[in-house]
């Protein structure tokens, strides 16, 4: 199980990457469809939002990942001593 | 008698009715606005807005979800640092003075974009507040619960967030039948924001009377208080890995699935499947009526056999079950396809004529109530814009169907549907209190869990109608596509979850 943990660490690193560049690649190309003026600012408004959010969220992924791939989650405390 | 003393011999049951009373209420404040956001956005937003005005809405009404973990992170560190007791007392009046402030605000008639910008600001505030609240009642209860009863003691402070809900669902559908359709839309949907004042007062007046909790009063007078929690939760390796396990593992799962299940059917139904306004309230009603007991059950049942598989079979049933359950909705309510071969009588058409706002263009309107063979009954209205210009081409007419309202046995099946949708609710959000409180030490409790859960819930959960409803609107999209968010969602957790979660919780949380 600890090896599966390690390898997936590798995963969650480059998954939170992978989002961020799916949401620009999703972002430019709506935000390139929707129709000029409100509409335009709107959805650009939208994205914002979105990719802002997302940002540290999928940092936060690829720290996980790192702390995964270096065997931090080998073992769990047991008790709040153990943190 | 000694303050320590009196904390010990408070009763578990006044500590959690005093604590899930608060957080109701604060849950009711935080969903009338998402209850009322197809209205809220005509009131903001100009009237030709469209679609927009309701993302747009839903945006602001998301913009409260998204400030929680820094309601998390402010309040979480006043907790652990003065308290629970006040901490959480503070919460409570901001959110209530928020709640009712926002059933003040003018219409964008009246002040332009300043009524979305104030109520943008007002909503701010409550994710704040909301941010603070749930950690410090759910730390509150659970360091009062006896050991191998947290999972049962605090899964009734997670009935408070579906309570909440409940709550305002009907304040909302009875003061709409009291005072009509018409009067609710123009001023009525204030009063449910306006009524927060007094049951805040109530809480408050409640809570004042409750006593610290005993296990931060021992650390208090030990002189073991934390000097900066944040530092410690997020500084310390050893605290962030465990945040974000929580985070990643668990709340972001459980997030996606509650507001699926809790807001997204019944916004679904409402602007997708086009049900009348109370048809679609109702069902969610009921659904939460006869799924609520389960929060318990599945809380007392963790702590028997664990939280992790309870919480992950929650998620897990959502991605296998979300699509066939949405697709009957659908196919249920498709009463265009139905007229064909099921029609059994129609109203005199009615219509109307008017110009289209800011052209010369006429807008004429062909209104008819439809009945069904099989009870089904909603409003079909034809829409054709006549161009001032004589030369121009004529447009094809839009049909627009409304107000739809479901035979008996169609109604049963997709009451049946949502319960079981809340019914995933239950196992992922009955143990998590308890999950959450075992897995950090009671230092950095207040901060640390309430962190996760926010980001969990305020941010992924809370973005589930705003970014469905986004998806659903791309060329292309079907009406099911959102749903991809919340299901991917919901599998990465869950992976993440069974790989990396302990079954087993910390017994001991007295330190």
């Amino acid at each position: 199980m600890n090896g599966l943990k390690k390898l997936l660490g590798i995963l969650w690193m480059l998954l939170g990457p992978v989002i961020i560049l799916f949401l620009f690649m999703q972002a430019s190309d709506k935000i390139a469809a929707s129709a000029e003026g409100v509409a335009r600012t709107n959805t650009t408004l939208q994205w914002s939002i979105i990719i802002l959010i997302f940002i540290p969220i999928c940092a936060g992924l690829v720290i996980f990942g790192y702390y995964a791939w270096k065997g931090e989650y080998d073992r769990l405390p047991e008790s709040s001593s153990d943190l | 008698m000694h303050s320590t003393d009196k904390n010990v011999t408070q009763s578990i049951t006044q500590v959690i009715a005093a604590s899930s009373l608060g957080t109701l209420i604060e849950w009711y404040d935080f969903y009338i606005f998402g209850s009322l956001a197809v209205i809220i956005g005509q009131q903001l937003f100009p009237s030709d807005a469209g679609a927009s005005a309701l993302i747009n809405t839903l945006a602001i009404f998301a913009a409260g979800f998204i400030v929680r973990p820094f309601g998390a992170l402010v309040f979480g560190r006043l907790g652990d640092l003065i308290g629970r007791k006040y901490t959480f007392l503070l919460t409570l009046v901001l959110m209530g003075g928020s709640t009712f402030l926002i059933g003040l605000i003018p219409s964008y008639s009246s002040i332009g974009y300043a009524a979305p910008i104030l109520v943008l600001i007002l909503r701010l505030v409550q994710g704040l507040a909301l941010g603070g609240e749930y950690g410090g009642a759910a730390t509150y209860v659970a360091e009062h619960a006896p050991v191998g009863r947290r999972g049962f003691f605090t899964s009734w402070i997670q009935t408070t967030a579906t309570l909440g809900l409940f709550l305002s669902l009907g304040v909302i559908v009875f003061t709409k039948n009291l005072i009509g359709a018409d009067k609710f839309a123009d001023w009525g949907w204030r009063i449910p924001f306006l009524l927060s004042i007094l049951l805040v007062g109530v809480s408050v007046y409640i809570r004042m009377k409750m006593h610290e909790s005993p296990v931060f009063s021992k650390l208090k007078a030990e002189g073991k208080i934390s000097s900066n929690p944040l530092k410690e939760s997020f500084q310390k390796k050893a605290n962030f890995k465990m945040v974000l396990l929580a985070l990643f593992g668990a709340t972001m799962g459980q997030g996606v699935i509650w507001y699926t299940g809790q807001f997204y059917a019944q916004s679904f139904l409402e602007n997708t499947c086009k049900l009348d306004f109370n048809e679609s309230r109702y069902i969610l009603l009921w659904a939460i009526l006869f799924a609520t007991p389960f929060f318990v059950i599945f809380g007392s049942w963790s702590d028997k056999v664990g939280r992790k598989w309870i919480m992950l079979a929650g998620m897990l049933l959502g991605v296998v079950f979300y699509r066939p359950i949405y697709q009957y909705f659908i196919d249920a309510t498709n009463v265009k396809e139905f007229e064909k071969t099921e029609l059994k009588s129609a109203t005199t058409p009615v219509i109307e004529r008017g110009l289209v706002k800011d052209t010369k263009d006429s807008i004429i309107t062909t209104s008819s109530f439809k009945t069904l063979r099989s009870g089904m009954t909603f409003k079909e209205s034809s829409v054709i814009i006549i161009p001032d210009d004589v030369l121009a081409p004529m447009p094809e007419p839009q049909t627009i169907i409304k107000d739809v309202t479901l035979s008996r046995s169609t109604y049963i099946i997709i009451i049946m549907l949502v319960f079981f949708q809340v019914l995933l609710v239950t196992m992922v959000y009955g143990p998590i209190a308890a999950f959450l409180v075992e897995l950090f030490p009671t230092q950095i409790r207040y901060t640390s869990m309430s962190l996760p859960y926010h980001i969990g819930n305020g941010v992924f959960g809370g973005l589930v109608p705003f970014i469905a409803t986004l998806v659903a609107s791309f060329s292309g999209s079907t009406p099911l596509s959102g749903l991809w968010y919340p299901i991917g969602i919901a599998a990465l957790s869950f992976v993440i979850g069974a790989v990396y979660i302990d079954n087993k919780g910390d017994k001991v949380v007295m330190d």
